[in-house]
Protein backbone atom coordinates (compact mmCIF):
# COMPACT_ATOMS: atom_id res chain seq x y z
CA UNK A 1 0.00 0.00 0.00
CA UNK A 2 1.31 3.12 -0.74
CA UNK A 3 1.92 6.04 1.56
CA UNK A 4 -0.93 8.13 -0.17
CA UNK A 5 -3.20 4.89 0.63
CA UNK A 6 -2.42 4.58 3.94
CA UNK A 7 -2.57 7.80 5.16
CA UNK A 8 -6.32 8.04 3.36
CA UNK A 9 -7.39 4.73 5.09
CA UNK A 10 -6.18 6.59 8.41
CA UNK A 11 -8.33 9.52 7.81
CA UNK A 12 -11.34 7.58 6.83
CA UNK A 13 -10.97 5.46 9.67
CA UNK A 14 -10.27 7.99 12.17
CA UNK A 15 -13.08 10.28 11.61
CA UNK A 16 -16.89 8.82 11.52
CA UNK A 17 -18.02 11.52 8.67
CA UNK A 18 -15.35 12.78 6.11
CA UNK A 19 -15.78 14.33 2.67
CA UNK A 20 -12.71 14.79 0.19
CA UNK A 21 -13.47 17.62 -1.66
CA UNK A 22 -12.00 20.97 -3.38
CA UNK A 23 -11.81 23.70 -1.28
CA UNK A 24 -12.91 24.29 2.17
CA UNK A 25 -16.43 24.32 3.48
CA UNK A 26 -15.91 28.09 3.55
CA UNK A 27 -14.65 27.96 -0.10
CA UNK A 28 -15.49 25.27 -1.96
CA UNK A 29 -13.81 25.16 -5.32
CA UNK A 30 -16.23 23.51 -7.33
CA UNK A 31 -19.91 23.60 -7.35
CA UNK A 32 -19.95 19.58 -6.67
CA UNK A 33 -18.11 20.30 -3.38
CA UNK A 34 -20.30 23.10 -2.54
CA UNK A 35 -23.14 21.12 -2.79
CA UNK A 36 -22.01 18.17 -0.62
CA UNK A 37 -21.25 20.93 2.18
CA UNK A 38 -24.73 22.41 1.66
CA UNK A 39 -26.00 19.04 2.35
CA UNK A 40 -23.55 18.13 5.29
CA UNK A 41 -24.15 21.84 6.52
CA UNK A 42 -28.62 20.63 6.37
CA UNK A 43 -27.51 17.60 8.22
CA UNK A 44 -25.91 19.35 11.23
CA UNK A 45 -23.94 16.38 12.08
CA UNK A 46 -19.80 17.28 13.06
CA UNK A 47 -18.18 16.58 9.44
CA UNK A 48 -14.45 16.61 8.97
CA UNK A 49 -12.97 17.83 5.60
CA UNK A 50 -9.62 17.12 3.26
CA UNK A 51 -8.79 19.64 0.60
CA UNK A 52 -7.66 17.64 -2.12
CA UNK A 53 -6.27 20.29 -3.89
CA UNK A 54 -3.81 20.84 -1.27
CA UNK A 55 -2.38 17.79 -1.75
CA UNK A 56 -1.90 15.98 -5.35
CA UNK A 57 -1.37 12.41 -3.66
CA UNK A 58 -4.30 12.64 -1.83
CA UNK A 59 -6.19 13.83 -4.65
CA UNK A 60 -5.41 10.76 -7.37
CA UNK A 61 -5.12 8.53 -4.73
CA UNK A 62 -8.60 8.72 -3.50
CA UNK A 63 -9.96 8.09 -6.97
CA UNK A 64 -7.85 4.63 -6.91
CA UNK A 65 -9.01 4.09 -2.52
CA UNK A 66 -12.68 3.73 -3.73
CA UNK A 67 -12.52 3.45 -7.52
CA UNK A 68 -14.74 5.95 -8.08
CA UNK A 69 -13.18 9.15 -10.54
CA UNK A 70 -14.46 12.05 -9.45
CA UNK A 71 -14.21 14.58 -5.88
CA UNK A 72 -16.20 15.22 -3.28
CA UNK A 73 -16.28 11.65 -1.82
CA UNK A 74 -17.90 11.35 1.37
CA UNK A 75 -16.97 8.49 3.39
CA UNK A 76 -19.37 7.43 6.55
CA UNK A 77 -18.06 4.94 9.49
CA UNK A 78 -14.87 3.85 7.47
CA UNK A 79 -17.36 3.66 4.19
CA UNK A 80 -17.20 5.18 0.66
CA UNK A 81 -20.68 6.23 0.67
CA UNK A 82 -20.27 8.59 -2.91
CA UNK A 83 -20.20 11.95 -4.36
CA UNK A 84 -22.82 14.63 -4.69
CA UNK A 85 -25.08 13.25 -6.87
CA UNK A 86 -25.51 10.03 -4.56
CA UNK A 87 -25.38 12.02 -1.48
CA UNK A 88 -28.13 14.27 -2.48
CA UNK A 89 -30.45 11.37 -3.37
CA UNK A 90 -30.10 9.94 0.11
CA UNK A 91 -30.23 13.02 1.36
CA UNK A 92 -33.96 13.55 -0.01
CA UNK A 93 -35.07 9.92 1.00
CA UNK A 94 -33.79 10.53 4.34
CA UNK A 95 -31.07 7.95 4.45
CA UNK A 96 -28.48 9.90 4.56
CA UNK A 97 -29.75 11.22 7.99
CA UNK A 98 -30.27 7.81 9.15
CA UNK A 99 -26.69 6.85 8.24
CA UNK A 100 -24.58 9.36 10.11
CA UNK A 101 -27.69 9.53 12.53
CA UNK A 102 -28.17 12.65 12.40
CA UNK A 103 -31.70 13.98 14.20
CA UNK A 104 -34.02 14.25 11.28
CA UNK B 1 -12.12 19.03 -24.44
CA UNK B 2 -15.53 19.51 -24.55
CA UNK B 3 -17.75 16.33 -25.46
CA UNK B 4 -21.16 16.31 -26.83
CA UNK B 5 -23.85 14.86 -25.46
CA UNK B 6 -24.80 12.51 -28.38
CA UNK B 7 -21.37 10.86 -27.78
CA UNK B 8 -21.81 10.24 -24.26
CA UNK B 9 -25.49 8.50 -24.84
CA UNK B 10 -23.47 6.65 -27.46
CA UNK B 11 -20.83 4.88 -25.23
CA UNK B 12 -23.28 4.65 -22.24
CA UNK B 13 -25.48 2.54 -24.76
CA UNK B 14 -22.50 0.65 -26.11
CA UNK B 15 -21.72 -1.17 -22.52
CA UNK B 16 -25.60 -0.76 -21.28
CA UNK B 17 -27.87 -1.36 -23.79
CA UNK B 18 -30.95 -1.45 -22.85
CA UNK B 19 -30.20 2.49 -21.22
CA UNK B 20 -32.66 4.57 -21.59
CA UNK B 21 -29.94 7.79 -21.45
CA UNK B 22 -31.73 11.86 -21.37
CA UNK B 23 -28.54 13.86 -21.23
CA UNK B 24 -28.65 18.16 -20.32
CA UNK B 25 -25.96 20.57 -20.78
CA UNK B 26 -25.66 22.37 -18.06
CA UNK B 27 -23.73 25.27 -18.31
CA UNK B 28 -23.76 25.07 -22.23
CA UNK B 29 -19.97 24.85 -22.60
CA UNK B 30 -19.67 21.20 -23.32
CA UNK B 31 -18.03 20.51 -19.83
CA UNK B 32 -20.89 20.13 -17.70
CA UNK B 33 -23.43 17.60 -18.21
CA UNK B 34 -26.41 15.47 -16.11
CA UNK B 35 -27.33 12.20 -17.20
CA UNK B 36 -30.21 10.15 -15.81
CA UNK B 37 -29.79 6.56 -17.04
CA UNK B 38 -32.31 3.78 -16.44
CA UNK B 39 -31.59 0.15 -16.74
CA UNK B 40 -32.73 -3.08 -15.72
CA UNK B 41 -28.80 -4.30 -15.52
CA UNK B 42 -28.95 -1.91 -12.64
CA UNK B 43 -31.35 -4.10 -10.59
CA UNK B 44 -29.60 -5.51 -7.37
CA UNK B 45 -27.13 -3.34 -7.51
CA UNK B 46 -26.22 -0.36 -4.74
CA UNK B 47 -26.03 3.21 -6.10
CA UNK B 48 -22.34 3.12 -5.69
CA UNK B 49 -22.50 0.09 -8.01
CA UNK B 50 -24.88 1.60 -10.50
CA UNK B 51 -22.73 5.25 -10.85
CA UNK B 52 -19.69 3.25 -11.85
CA UNK B 53 -20.86 1.04 -14.22
CA UNK B 54 -21.62 4.09 -15.91
CA UNK B 55 -18.31 5.49 -15.46
CA UNK B 56 -17.00 2.02 -16.64
CA UNK B 57 -19.04 3.11 -19.89
CA UNK B 58 -17.41 5.99 -19.93
CA UNK B 59 -14.11 4.73 -20.19
CA UNK B 60 -12.14 7.14 -17.76
CA UNK B 61 -13.32 10.13 -19.46
CA UNK B 62 -15.04 11.31 -16.05
CA UNK B 63 -12.95 13.41 -14.11
CA UNK B 64 -10.71 13.96 -17.27
CA UNK B 65 -11.53 15.01 -20.58
CA UNK B 66 -15.19 15.32 -19.00
CA UNK B 67 -14.99 17.53 -15.98
CA UNK B 68 -18.50 16.32 -14.39
CA UNK B 69 -21.02 14.74 -15.23
CA UNK B 70 -24.49 15.23 -12.84
CA UNK B 71 -25.52 11.75 -12.67
CA UNK B 72 -28.96 9.80 -11.94
CA UNK B 73 -29.45 6.06 -12.13
CA UNK B 74 -32.54 4.13 -11.71
CA UNK B 75 -33.97 1.23 -12.20
CA UNK B 76 -37.14 0.83 -14.96
CA UNK B 77 -39.55 -0.95 -12.94
CA UNK B 78 -38.91 0.03 -9.28
CA UNK B 79 -38.84 3.81 -10.09
CA UNK B 80 -42.76 4.54 -8.99
CA UNK B 81 -42.78 2.64 -5.83
CA UNK B 82 -39.86 4.14 -4.54
CA UNK B 83 -41.22 7.90 -4.94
Amino acid sequence: MSDAQIRIEQLVKSNDVVLFMKGTPLFPQCGFSSRAIAILERLGAPYETVDVLQDPDIRQGIKEYSDWPTVPQLYVKGEFVGGSDIMMEMFEAGELQQLVGAEA
Amino acid sequence: MPMVASEIETLIKASIPDAEVTIRDLAGDGDHYAARVVSRSFEGMSRIRQHQAVYAALGGRVGGELHALQLETAVPNTENLSE
